[in-house]
């Protein structure tokens, strides 16, 4: 006879209503502090500029992300590997009609180095994210981090900087011997927080029906657990306990997204493993990510929003046929490239989705997208620029 | 030259094991660990709870344990720091989902300071570690960006399908075929011009980075010295 063990006695039920944090445990304030520095004359503090919108982060504050007038710090991943990922991102400014800026002195931000080998230092790294942030204010236009791991190890440099007066002062001088000011951003700010923050305009100009469409979600580590107080959360999303960025983008999108229970794990990118133990980064990403995907929602696609993620979680795929004997097929895309599908980009031409490793043409046949038409318009172009050494696809080609 | 570096630098003792190093040598790259301004942002004490293991992707693939690294210099155990540096802490993901910690620490950081240490004073676990990899250092010491188009080579990638052929095949005209005029590049992930190269040398030159270069890999430092004494020579930088 099966016993009937009550789970919750009378009067002890789960508290109902929002979530809420408790107001002790919020965090140091970065933003406050940066801002008393420069009030000291430390530093200069680059401002959000108008227009701006504020968006919900973990500390149950709010953020300021700019809509416009934007420079964009790029990933050194994205732009190399996975080129349709920033070029996804510049295309979504344009149709917004928003201005931005795509500089030629902005160095990585030689995180993937860092973590990879440890042949940099602290005040290297330091100086680095500053000569960066300095290159920026001198344009007049506000950085906008598309790589997570930047965005992530900025923050840390941010901390550092405003903890640490020696390093601060370290940093003055290497900047001083350049000509460059010493500043820092007002808010760091991700790519995907402002894919986040445009989301219903970006869903009024989507074309694509999606309401078929199922998606799993890979949050980048570096986004959300490194110095993560001003990280997006948003009480509509999961309750307030994940971070809402690409999800609520998905939601906003009318995507239909699939919880997984290995949500929290990291893709296995690893830095130095990606590039010279791939054993374990192949083995992780399937194992841990894309079997449990696929057993537990079996996705039409899993959405990230950040270089690693997308290059592990995308290029792992093959071998694990071998392994498996089925087909793994999830196809992997940034956020910043499904928006720009959904709103009619071409995935050729600005998606570049042909670096792709994960058959994605299954998804876009259900998105009601012709990938052999697309594709054979790309042809021509690359027939075209063939014949025609020096010349380009330009933004007026793109559409 | 220090002690721990000298002893990387000679053949292992008798019966292939490595030479004993002295109690004080242990200490003392214990001392520098200790003594970088982010340790105490750190470590604040462990409950031994295992959060950090339970969402660690390197103790699922590995014998390593992010608890492990908090508890041994929480109780400053020298020679368990010692042997940690000279094996596990190059198998850390650097994820930082171990940052769960209840108790606010950072195993991750201080696995990051650690391999400093350790590449710093030239122990052979972090050459080892790195033998594979002076290719990418390289790279992104010397151009500015770290990730390039040309990287992804068929026989450097085998596991990636058949799309790294087909990328490195139509490589230079998939680059000219992007809207972006940044981007057209092959041997860099994006243009950056040379002013911007010559501060990020006249960085590494004056934060020490190229003295940690050397410690692992002569060649590769006396390549980058050339490059980056040439260019700051030029550029009007004092190279003293």
């Amino acid at each position: 006879m099966p016993i009937n063990l009550p789970v919750i006695q009378p009067g002890t039920q789960a508290r109902k209503g929002p979530f809420a944090r408790r107001p002790e445990d919020a965090a140091e304030s970065l933003r406050e502090r940066t801002l008393e520095l420069a009030e000291r004359g430390e530093w200069i503090v680059q401002r959000v500029p108008e227009p701006h919108l504020e968006v919900p982060t973990r500390s149950s504050g709010v953020k300021r992300v700019p809509l416009g007038h934007t420079w964009h710090h790029k990933s050194c991943g994205q732009c190399g590997h996975i080129p349709g990922y920033s070029t996804a991102i510049f295309w979504l400014h344009r149709k917004l009609g928003l201005e931005y800026e795509d500089p030629r002195d902005q160095t990585s931000c030689t995180a993937w180095n860092y973590y990879a080998s440890a042949t940099a230092n602290q005040a290297a790294q330091a100086a680095v994210a500053l000569r960066n942030f300095a290159a920026a204010h001198q344009s007049g236009y506000y950085p906008l981090i598309h790589c997570a791991t930047s965005y992530g190890h900025y923050k840390e440099v941010r901390a550092e900087m405003v903890h640490h007066k020696a390093l601060r002062d370290q940093v003055r001088e290497i900047l001083k011997k350049m000509g460059k000011p010493l500043v820092m951003p007002e808010e760091i700010v991700h790519y995907s927080e402002w894919i986040y923050a445009v989301r219903h305009e970006i869903a009024k100009r989507k074309v694509v029906d999606l309401s078929g469409i199922t998606a799993t979600v890979h949050p980048a580590c570096h986004y959300y657990k490194l110095v993560q107080e001003d990280a997006i959360y948003d009480p509509d999303v999961y309750g307030g306990h994940r971070t809402a960025i690409v999800t609520g983008v998905a939601q906003a999108l009318g995507v239909t997204v699939g919880d997984y229970s290995t949500w929290f794990d990291c893709c296995g990118f690893g830095f130095r493993h990606i590039l010279v133990q791939r054993d374990f980064s192949r083995s992780f990403a399937v194992q841990q990510k894309i079997e449990a995907m696929r057993d537990e929602v079996n996705p039409d696609v899993t959405l990230t929003h950040d270089t690693g993620c997308v290059t592990t979680l995308d290029k792992s795929q093959f071998a694990a046929q071998a392994h498996t004997g089925v087909k793994a097929a999830i196809p992997v895309l940034s956020e910043a490239q499904f928006c720009a599908l959904a709103m009619g980009a071409h995935p050729y031409r600005v998606c570049q989705l042909h670096w792709h490793a994960a058959d994605y043409r299954p998804l876009l046949e259900k998105m009601g997208i012709d990938w052999r038409e697309r594709w054979r318009e790309f042809e021509d172009d690359v027939a075209r620029l063939k014949a025609n050494p020096g010349t380009y696809l330009t933004w007026d080609d793109a559409g | 030259m220090p002690l721990a570096e000298s002893l990387a630098r000679e053949a292992p003792g008798p019966g292939g094991k490595p030479a004993e190093v002295p109690y004080a040598e242990k200490e003392r790259l214990f001392a520098a660990v200790k003594a970088d301004l982010r340790f105490e942002d750190y470590l604040y004490g462990c409950y031994e709870c295992g959060i950090c293991v339970a969402v660690c992707p390197s103790a699922r693939f590995y014998d390593f344990s992010p608890r492990r690294i908090a508890q041994a210099v929480a109780r400053e155990d020298v020679e368990l720091v010692w042997e940690q540096m000279n094996g596990e802490i190059w198998e850390c993901s650097q994820c930082f989902s171990c940052l769960r910690c209840p108790r606010k620490n950072n195993p991750g950081g201080i696995v990051t300071i650690m391999r400093e240490v350790a590449v710093r004073n030239g122990l052979h676990s972090a050459q080892q570690a790195l033998e594979g990899y002076s290719r990418i250092i390289y790279k992104i010491m010397s151009t500015g960006t770290q990730v390039s188009p040309d990287m992804i080579r068929p026989e450097a990638f085998p596991d990636w399908g058949p799309t790294a052929r087909e990328t490195a095949e139509n490589l230079e005209v998939w680059r000219r075929a992007m809207p972006p005029e940044t981007m057209h590049t092959t041997s860099t992930s994006w243009e950056v011009d040379d002013k911007t190269l010559t501060e990020l040398y006249l960085i590494w030159h004056l934060t020490g980075v190229l003295d940690m270069i050397r410690t692992l890999d002569e060649s590769l430092h006396m390549i980058l010295v050339d490059v980056m004494e040439e260019k700051l020579e030029e550029a009007g930088y004092p190279l003293s």
